[in-house]
């Protein structure tokens, strides 16, 4: 829950009054605060710098350093006062956060160093508002980018393989990382130099070379030497089919593999060659083989796998498509505009070039680009001056728009990087909402199953230890609220079981198979868990109170994991995605019952594997679920 | 060209008008409203002047322009809820703590109701309370008034309770507190009727005093 409506809670219980006249039921008494309700003034001193603030204001966010217990181990006796050594420049950031529930990220610090003294006052760094938000996740984006490269170019070198990679493992590290082993060096370069040998003689074979004696006619060499370069050819393609098998071979997914670019261009590179091969030497079908051979230049792009740059080139291209798109059917609308224009202007010349509106767009893409070849001019006055339009219009057309689209897509590029950021942030923040909202339901009934509405003594307060006062207070409202309508909050699993059991409507003794309930409540859709009912409807179903019972405090016991973390509005979005794949328990799990979900808890640090504590608990609970079964 | 542009500039101006009502209502929202005198208060209010500081202080922080409007309200007593819809209670709430009908909640209201809520006399309370069943404000609470009362507190319950809500729980609710308040069955319950009933019950006068230390 925010922490600002912490302010309004008192107002909101105020308003409970309302409902005693209505009540139907005696309400809870109320938590007694034991604590003294007076505000101070606390001093905490960073560094040298001292700040004061009032100690509601630290209380508001209950979950981080300053506002827990545990800022007492930094308190100063001497001084009466909060002593931290860290940065104060930042620390007013911190504090700022207290104040105005907006955590802001100063441009001018250092990302890493900002995340360690968020990471120090246990602040989760998702709460930065969306002023900030932005320039916080280009910053650490671009860092970890940075980061993640180090690491790459190290491990790349550096690292030996584990001993029990096999064969194949290997063979696809060297294939990828060619600087690994010497082998794989010398097979880089061999094939980086077959495919310069594949290049150059394609273009050197059409290069005329003296006639043969006897002849006149200048043949290209690829004629006149044709075993020489067939030899060539057949060696190249030798090479680079070995290359592509054994890529095949090595690569762990060879599914994944096929669909990549390069494998397409390897396949195109060497397929006229077999296809060559495999086609009789016919004259119907030479035209096409020849059309085929153009594929051989494809070979030129296997480069990229030697060339950083090439590969840059084309993300860059196929990032900047739209753009470039829009470039074309711009220009396309011109020359078609134009094209038009000065075929109608020159219809009536004799003996004009401008024979039809296609035969036109020659003439308007060459004038508009500029080019001006000269094969096609206009004769008539009304088609020079149409034609010196079109001149003029192809400069702005073409060289005005060239710097406003590379500024362009850089911006759009960016902007699309941000929309689906924001896209990101708003479903985590509805997922946030949803799981802050979840967050406080389950913790009002696990309150209620602890008890926590009978007066305890402090002997049995251990299981209330970790509540604020703030939310002893909530949950009493909630309490009244239950006592105002004599109905009781409950979550929807229990609530759609109850459904599906009164509409099943079989009681018999206590012992049920849990299997059952769990294929009762197990799925949110009520069409699933009705077919499951009408299957079970032969079998024994029983939902007593006590197994309904069984059922919260198995519940319960699966949120309270979830409450050791820090609230609801601190977890990270891995646990939203947990939340939502809770549901798939099916009767057909029978494992070994593991120990209870509580080890998992205290072994783990809390931050980063809080993904790790919920999934944790949630497996174990399954199994314990399943455990019950076995009686 | 020129005309063109003349007739645009002059639909923009003709839109002005309403552009400016937003504007004024912008303003208006930014302009602060400050209360009146902490001794003022004091005096008025059963608080003494650290709680009322106390008050002020998380009051101005949660609303800086010092007034309340009921899209907020809505939202921030939404927040206690969670499970279910406080959108229709919070607005009946909103009427009774809006005592001048201005349509926000400023701090003196604030004081004023939690003054009479926690700090007065039953007698206060029971008035306050038959303040907010009463919906039209007409000095008598009839069925439907207390019907839509009734289904907002419940609204508030969810969907997931236990055990399940009936159609009919609403009605039998609104059925038995009639049932109790209204002396002469005649249909509507007065302010007497309501406070010699609640007098006559004593669990609710035991509960009327619970709330008194939530400051």
């Amino acid at each position: 829950m925010a922490a600002g409506v912490a302010t309004w809670l008192p107002f909101a219980r105020a308003a409970a009054v309302g409902w005693l006249p209505l009540a139907k039921k005696n309400m809870p008494k109320p938590p007694v605060d034991k604590k003294s309700r007076n505000d101070e003034i606390l001093f905490v001193n960073v560094s040298g710098l001292r700040f004061q603030t009032w100690k509601n204001t630290l209380d508001r966010y209950p979950d981080t350093l300053l506002g827990s217990s545990e800022k007492e181990f930094f308190y100063n006796e001497d001084t009466q006062e909060y002593f931290f050594d860290r940065d104060p420049e930042m620390f007013r950031h911190i504090l700022n956060f207290y104040r105005t529930g907006k955590l802001h990220y100063p441009r001018q610090e250092c990302i890493q160093a900002f995340d360690e003294e968020l990471a120090f006052y246990g602040i989760v760094p998702d709460i930065i508002g969306d002023c900030c938000m932005e320039e916080y996740r280009d910053r650490k984006k671009e860092n970890q980018e940075r980061l993640a490269e180090d690491t790459e170019a190290e491990m790349a070198t550096d690292t030996p393989l584990p001993p029990e990679s096999t064969s194949r493992e290997r063979l696809w590290r060297a294939f990828e990382n060619p600087h690994t082993s010497t082998m794989a060096l010398v097979f880089y370069y061999v094939t980086g130099f077959f495919i310069a040998v594949s290049v150059i003689a394609n273009v050197v074979e059409t290069v005329p070379c003296r006639p043969l004696k006897g002849s006149k006619k200048d043949l290209p060499c690829g004629e006149k030497y044709t075993l020489a370069f067939f030899c060539m050819d057949t060696a190249c393609v030798l090479i680079f089919t070995f290359e592509y098998l054994m890529r095949l071979f090595a690569a762990p997914s060879r599914c994944k593999f096929m669909r990549s670019v390069m494998s397409v261009i390897d396949v195109v590179a060497i397929m006229p060659y077999y296809i060559g091969l495999v086609m009789p030497e016919n004259e119907d079908v030479s035209g096409a083989f020849v059309t085929l051979r153009v594929f051989r230049v494809f070979r030129i792009f296997k480069f990229s796998r030697h060339s950083q740059g090439l590969r840059i080139l084309g993300y860059t291209l196929k990032s900047c498509a739209s753009e470039l798109g829009f470039l074309l059917f711009s220009l396309t609308m011109a020359i078609i505009i134009f094209a038009t224009v000065m075929f109608y202007a020159e219809k009536g010349t004799k003996g004009t070039n401008f024979t039809s509106i296609p035969a036109s767009f020659w003439y308007t893409i060459v004038t508009m680009t500029t080019l001006g070849y000269g094969d096609m001019v206009p004769n008539t006055i009304a088609g020079k001056i149409f034609g010196s339009i079109c001149s003029l219009s192809g400069v702005l057309v073409i060289a005005l728009p060239v710097p406003v689209i590379v500024s362009n897509f850089s911006r759009i590029y960016h902007q699309n990087q941000r929309a689906d950021k924001m896209r990101a942030q708003q479903k985590v923040r509805q997922a946030r909402i949803r799981m802050a909202k979840k967050g406080t339901t389950n913790a009002f009934l696990q309150y209620k199953e602890e008890g926590g509405f009978q007066f305890r003594d402090n002997d049995s307060a251990l299981c209330l230890k970790n509540r604020s006062s703030f939310e002893h207070q909530h949950h009493h409202l909630l309490h009244c609220l239950e006592k105002t309508t004599n109905h009781e909050f409950t979550d929807e699993l229990t609530f759609s079981e109850m459904c599906m059991t009164e509409s099943v409507g079989y009681r018999t003794s206590r012992s049920t198979s849990i299997s059952s309930q769990q294929g009762l409540s197990t799925s949110c859709c009520p069409r699933r868990s009705k077919r499951r009912a009408i299957r079970l409807a032969n079998s024994t179903v029983s939902v007593s109170r006590g197994s309904v019972q069984e059922l919260d405090t198995l519940q319960v016991h699966k949120t309270s994991i979830g409450h050791q973390s820090r609230s609801s509005l601190n977890a990270r979005t891995e646990d939203l995605k947990l939340n939502c794949e809770d549901r798939d328990f099916t009767a057909a799990i029978i494992s070994i019952p593991t120990p209870p979900a509580n080890t998992p808890d205290e072994s783990l640090p809390p931050s980063p594997a809080i993904p790790g504590i919920l999934r944790n608990s949630r497996c174990s609970f399954t199994h314990e679920r399943v455990k019950i079964s076995s009686l | 060209m020129g005309a063109v542009v003349g007739t645009l500039s002059l639909q923009t101006r003709q839109r002005r008008p309403s552009r400016d009502r937003v504007c004024d209502d912008l303003e208006l929202s930014v302009v602060c409203h400050r209360p009146e005198a902490l001794d003022l208060l004091e005096a008025q209010s059963n608080f003494n002047r650290k709680e009322l500081q106390v008050l002020y202080r998380g009051f101005k922080n949660e609303c800086p322009s010092g007034v309340v409007n009921e899209e907020t309200f809505k939202q921030i007593y939404s927040q206690f809820f969670p499970h279910g819809d406080a959108s229709t209670y919070a607005h009946y709430l909103f009427n009774a703590f809006d005592s001048s009908q201005s349509g926000s909640i400023k701090f003196e209201d604030f004081v004023t109701a939690l003054s009479i809520l926690l700090r007065g006399t039953t007698t206060e309370k029971l008035q306050w309370t038959f303040n907010l069943y009463d919906i039209n404000k007409d000095g008598y609470i009839n069925k439907e008034e207390m019907t839509d009362i009734v289904k907002a507190i419940y609204d508030m319950m969810g969907r997931f309770t236990y055990p399940a809500m009936k159609t009919d729980t609403t009605r039998q609710h609104v059925d038995a507190f009639f049932q109790k308040m209204d002396k002469n069955r005649d249909g509507v319950v007065t302010l007497d009727e309501f406070i010699l009933s609640c007098q006559e019950d004593e669990n609710i006068m035991r509960s009327l005093q619970l709330f008194e230390n939530v400051i």
